[in-house]
């Protein structure tokens, strides 16, 4: 099932590279309201990740949640479309940037609570083996996550329970602008470590190590064996979200902003093509992406009387606020 | 015609719908066991793939049932104590709630969180004796506080077959009611029921309260005349039903067994004075504002609402006609 075809991840990371520069964009041309947190820098992880799963797998994701949404083969357009709040978006402009969820392809949403995929995927894992299938499940989270509680209990439920999830952590350093160094006591593998969950460090920064991590793991999930975890180490080459486009926080020193960015994901993989093929696809993610744009822009916008469409799936309607 | 205990009701309830429907399973702490006496035998009769006990971690378990509801079963968690539910608030209103409208409808969460033995236990104390349903109402998630047996089976089965999330307070101070019943059927969320008719003043009873509210009337019978509604469902809420008998009566009285400010009494009165023009000012019977329930038994009493309020509550209403 796994995807080995370098082409292919080269296309995953360089759409969602572009994907994440046309939505910044569209954030300062007023189009994305609320922002976004770029996944810039972070794209190895999700590409290799997914290229990594099968049909009937299923992963939940987090605020910084498009590269998962658009590695796993959502329809950048609809994904676009939901970025910008329109009917035609993945989720009918109900989600937006930090909800974005593709059912239809496995994806459970991304997640904006920080640590609380990962209990959400080992039920839907539990679930779909119990109804006879095969499936694994990915809970992406980054480095602040591993302080919440919630996270913990799940690695014990998965682990006791032998739920075949693929914990994996983006560590890209920083949780907003906590470094990890002040925040984690013990290491992240040490957390996977105390419950017995197999752990890997691997460089997050390339997509095709973090391709065969993945992959390994999930061969010995799918033969059997219960969760695992992967720390990808990272670096966002941005801002932990577009406000601080407009608000200078500093954080970061400027020589490890240069370091990190200096191991870039696209790159990275784009060498492993030649330049003919890598410009093929470079024109071909244009112009999916150029299509995307004038898709979500020219799509309709929600109609305020349907507001609370969707509130009940049992069909429920709630009372009016008004008067 | 057989009697039935509330609790047993429960048991019965869950027993089948784990027989009807495969898709159910119910998860908990010790439910194997069946240390609440709700779960009993229903381990051994559907193994424990199906009645499944649980480490002590209700975020990771509540949201475990959020998953498994999103991959198409129908979680059933029991929760020994009603403050649990703080600890899980988080989980319940933050992703079980909201998915549906989030995903663009996309998916249902079709979970029962079932809390026998809510509100007061007698000497339990402060963190084992609260009440929250009306977080739950006031965040729109379904919420039941059954009042008899047969309700209590009835609304526990729409609870496990309806498709959005839905929390079953069973009351402390019901679980060892019984009543004779002949027909145990499902009930409708958002319906209420009329216990007894009366001409003078509606008092709307919440739960176990339902049957002090009952007591009151009966020993006021001869001087006024009391209609006894039990809205069953909390949210959705029977503002039709008591609509109608409150237009009728032109009295009411609220009686509640949790604080008062944000409260249900107050939520239903301010929902029936904007529809009806009262005779009397309304009244509610409730726990103070802010209480914590104390431990020793005359004060655990003192705080919680009882016959001797409810009856001057509705005196105070009937002299304050106008
Ligand atoms: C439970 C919770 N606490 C706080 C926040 C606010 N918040 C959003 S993202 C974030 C930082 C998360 O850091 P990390 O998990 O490392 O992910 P990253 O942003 O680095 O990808 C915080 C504190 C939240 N969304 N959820
Ligand atoms: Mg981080």
């Amino acid at each position: 099932m796994t995807d080995a075809d370098p082409v292919r991840l080269y296309r995953t990371v360089r759409l969602i590279r572009r994907f994440e520069e046309r939505a910044v964009e569209l954030v300062h041309g007023g189009q994305i309201v609320g922002g976004i947190h770029p996944y810039l820098g972070q794209e190895g992880i999700a590409a290799g990740v997914c290229a990594a799963l099968g049909a009937d797998d299923v992963l939940a994701g987090t605020h910084r949640g498009h590269g998962h949404v658009l590695a796993r083969g959502a329809d950048p357009a609809r994904m676009l479309a939901e970025l910008c709040g329109r009917v035609t978006g993945l989720n009918a402009g109900r989600g937006g940037s930090m909800h974005a969820a593709d059912f239809s392809l496995g994806v459970l949403g991304a997640n904006a609570i920080v640590g609380a995929s990962g209990a959400i995927i080992t039920g839907a894992v539990w679930a779909h083996r119990r109804r006879g299938r095969d499936t694994v499940g990915v809970s992406f989270f980054g480095d602040g996550a591993v302080n919440e509680g919630m996270l913990l209990e799940a690695f014990n439920l998965a682990a006791l329970w032998r739920v075949p999830v693929l914990f994996v952590c983006e560590n890209n350093g920083y949780a907003t602008t906590m470094p990890v160094a002040g925040a984690v006591a013990g290491s992240i593998a040490g957390r996977a470590a105390a419950f017995d969950i197999p752990a890997v460090q691997v460089d997050g920064q390339d997509p095709e190590t973090v391709r065969v991590a993945a992959a390994a793991a999930v061969d010995r999930m799918r033969a059997g064996g219960g969760p695992e975890l992967i720390e990808a180490r990272t670096y966002r080459f941005d801002v932990h979200h577009t406000f601080e486009h407009a608000v200078r926080l500093d954080y970061r020193p400027p020589d490890e902003v240069t370091r990190g960015r200096a191991r870039d994901p696209v790159r990275i993989q784009g060498e492993r093509l030649s330049a003919v093929d890598r410009a093929a696809v470079d024109a071909e993610v244009e112009a999916t992406l150029d299509e995307a744009v004038r898709f979500a822009l020219a799509s309709p916008q929600p109609d305020p009387a349907d507001a609370l469409a969707y509130l009940y799936a049992s069909g429920m309607t709630a009372r009016t606020g008004g008067g | 015609m057989p009697r039935l205990s509330y609790r047993r009701a429960l048991t019965r309830a869950l027993a089948d719908e784990l027989a009807r429907d495969e898709g159910v399973f119910l998860l908990g702490e010790d439910v194997e066991v069946g240390a609440s006496m709700v779960t009993t035998g229903l381990a051994k009769r559907f193994g424990s793939d199906r009645v499944r006990d649980t480490p002590l971690s209700e975020q990771a378990f509540t949201s475990f049932a959020t998953g498994a509801a999103l991959a198409g079963l129908r979680p059933v968690i029991e929760f020994q104590i009603p403050s649990l539910l703080f600890l899980v608030f988080e989980q319940i209103v933050n992703h079980a709630h909201k998915f549906p409208l989030m995903t663009g409808g996309q998916c249902a969460v079709p979970v029962t969180y079932l809390v026998p033995g809510s509100g007061s236990r007698t000497g339990w104390a402060g963190q084992h004796s609260d009440h929250p349903y009306s977080l739950f109402a006031h965040v729109g998630v379904v919420t039941v506080v059954p009042a008899t047996p047969a309700d209590a089976y009835g609304l526990l089965v729409t609870a496990i077959r309806h498709d959005d999330p839905v929390v079953v307070f069973a009351p402390a101070g019901a679980m060892d009611l019984r009543e004779d019943v002949d027909d145990l059927t499902p009930v409708p969320l958002g319906r209420g029921r009329i216990h007894r008719f009366g001409d003078d003043v509606t008092v709307v009873a919440v739960g176990h309260l339902v049957h002090d509210a009952l007591a009151v009337a009966e020993e006021l019978a001869g001087q006024v005349s009391v209609e006894v509604f039990d809205p069953r469902t909390l949210y959705p809420f029977d503002i039709d039903g008591l609509t109608e008998s409150v237009a009728r009566t032109g009295r009411l009285v609220v009686i509640d067994d949790a604080n008062r400010a944000c409260g249900m009494a107050a939520e239903i009165i301010a929902s029936v004075v904007e529809r009806v023009r009262l005779l009397a000012p309304p009244r509610r019977v409730t726990r103070p504002d802010g209480a914590v329930l104390p431990f020793a038994p005359a004060l655990d009493r003192a705080v919680q609402p009882s016959r001797d309020q409810l009856a001057t509550a509705i005196h105070l209403t009937m002299k304050d006609e106008t």
